[in-house]
């Protein structure tokens, strides 16, 4: 029974799933879950799901959720090249710091950058108030700092010499403010440097394929109205 | 081996336990985050905040290095996965709202004399209620421990994570049966003195004398706090 993948493009941590699957030549049965129609609340996706999120793996009868835990197991299962997540104890240590800070650091303002940013108006017709913004905003370039300072520092790669999933999480993460016309890249030559080198490790067809979803986010039509009720938990954590 | 910390922090806890539970030779450097001081790492200085995604790293590092009993990080595959998998979901849904808890309940209030909304307090119980039961249904569901029969890092993470509201004396295992028994195996696994050794510190916040507390360092947790007014 092949791999199933159960992803939303839209979503940062999905990219990052699809581009380690697809570069490694993992074949997997792609189910696409379309977040903005809320196709993670339905019935029948909790039963892939209770978590209700994307992405989400099913292989035969074992069911797996959160990007990090996904791409770890298809590491392993598929004998990926050592560089995506090392055997070294110590290489592998800052690939597991790398992958246990963003969670609440980049990844919390990537999403709230875009979301604030562009989804707000675009997608469900309002404006953020800008102090929220603004500070959203600052937040992103603290976090951004971080990396810089913390994670990358002179490397070609975020843990070391050679691209590992932790690039590859990040990556995709800072597209997401980068579809919502924020300039990540522009001001920070270093970042600029290290997202080349990233996307020519994955290959650019690859990185565009991953990324065309989300970078024709800005055109999406608005959320039916139907739906505002099943959204509106979800998106008053979105407006911090 | 250095390890710096306070045991006010639940993933330094975490740490602390699984070290002595393991008889991992290490040196205590105490950091006191009450004074406002940060977590000192080699080569880079971390604030807490900063600091608090480390530890799980830090734990794989150690079961590795010191081959720690595999049932702490099971070498098989799908056990494995789930321990990953707790790991990555326990950031963002026990770690930070059981830290607002303890700060919404006893330090906003004890460092800046005001209190914070009702309905932010709510909003954040509502959040560790619905929380805990994703938890209970998806991580333990029947089982002992979350990867089944024997105890392993995600069950040493979660509970000390969900310990932390006893700082500011808000019991989360009041209302299920099922978390406080599967507390109590846990507690056990680890060794009842050592559990209670690493909580003490966090058990005796609500005595903590704040007025010493630096008022450069009182400011910039005024700061931090605006946004939970």
């Amino acid at each position: 029974m092949v791999l199933e993948l159960y992803l939303d493009l839209l979503s940062q941590p999905c990219r990052a799933v699809y581009i380690f699957a697809k570069k490694n030549g993992i074949p997997f049965q792609l189910r696409t879950v379309e977040l903005l129609k809320g196709q993670h609340y339905t019935d029948s996706f909790a039963q892939v799901n209770p978590l209700k999120k994307v992405p989400a793996l099913k292989d035969g009868d074992f069911i797996l959720a959160e990007s990090v835990a996904i791409l770890l197991y298809l590491s392993r299962k598929y004998k990926a090249p050592d560089h995506w997540y090392p055997q070294d104890l110590q290489a592998r240590a800052r690939v597991d710091e790398y992958l246990s800070w963003q969670h609440t650091s980049l990844r919390s303002c990537c999403t709230r950058a875009m979301w604030q940013k562009m989804m707000f108006p675009v997608f469900l017709g309002h404006t953020v108030p800008p102090e929220t913004l603004t500070s959203t905003l600052a937040e992103l370039d603290r976090c951004l700092q971080l990396l810089e300072d913390k994670f990358l520092r002179d490397q070609p790669f975020l843990t070391g010499p050679h691209i590992s999933v932790a690039d590859l999480v990040a990556i995709t993460e800072l597209m997401h403010p980068v579809s919502a016309g924020c300039r990540v890249f522009e001001s920070r030559p270093k970042l600029a440097a290290w997202r080349q080198r990233v996307e020519a490790a994955v290959g650019e067809d690859l990185f565009q394929e991953a990324h065309a979803v989300v970078l024709k986010a800005k055109d999406m039509p608005p959320l039916d109205p139907t739906l505002k009720e099943t959204f509106k938990h979800s998106l008053k954590s979105l407006l911090q | 081996m250095e390890l710096f910390m306070d045991l006010l922090s639940a993933p330094c806890r975490a740490v602390y336990i699984f070290a002595k539970k393991n008889n991992i030779p290490f040196e205590f450097q105490f950091v006191d985050l009450l004074k406002g001081q940060s977590l000192l790492l080699p080569r880079q200085a971390w604030s807490w905040e900063e600091a608090q995604g480390r530890s799980v790293a830090i734990l794989c590092y150690l079961c590795r290095k010191y081959s720690a009993p595999s049932h702490w990080y099971p070498p098989d595959l799908h056990n494995r996965a789930r321990v990953d998998e707790f790991m990555a979901w326990h950031h963002t849904a026990i770690q930070l709202p059981m830290n607002k808890i303890l700060w919404f309940k006893l330090l906003i209030p004890m460092i800046t004399g005001e209190k914070v909304s009702d309905e932010r307090t709510n909003e954040i119980l509502e959040d560790v209620k619905k929380s805990l039961l994703q938890f209970e249904e998806k991580f333990l569901q029947d089982k002992m421990f979350i990867t089944g029969d024997r105890i392993s890092l995600a069950d040493l993470v979660a509970l000390v994570e969900m310990m932390q509201p006893m700082g500011g004396k808000h019991n989360v295992f009041l209302n299920s049966h099922k978390l406080a028994e599967w507390r109590m195996r846990v507690e056990l696994a680890i060794g009842s003195n050592l559990f209670l050794e690493a909580h003490d510190r966090l058990l005796q916040l609500a005595e903590w004398d704040c007025s010493t507390l630096d008022p450069m360092v009182k400011e910039r947790i005024r700061g931090f706090l605006r946004k939970y007014k």
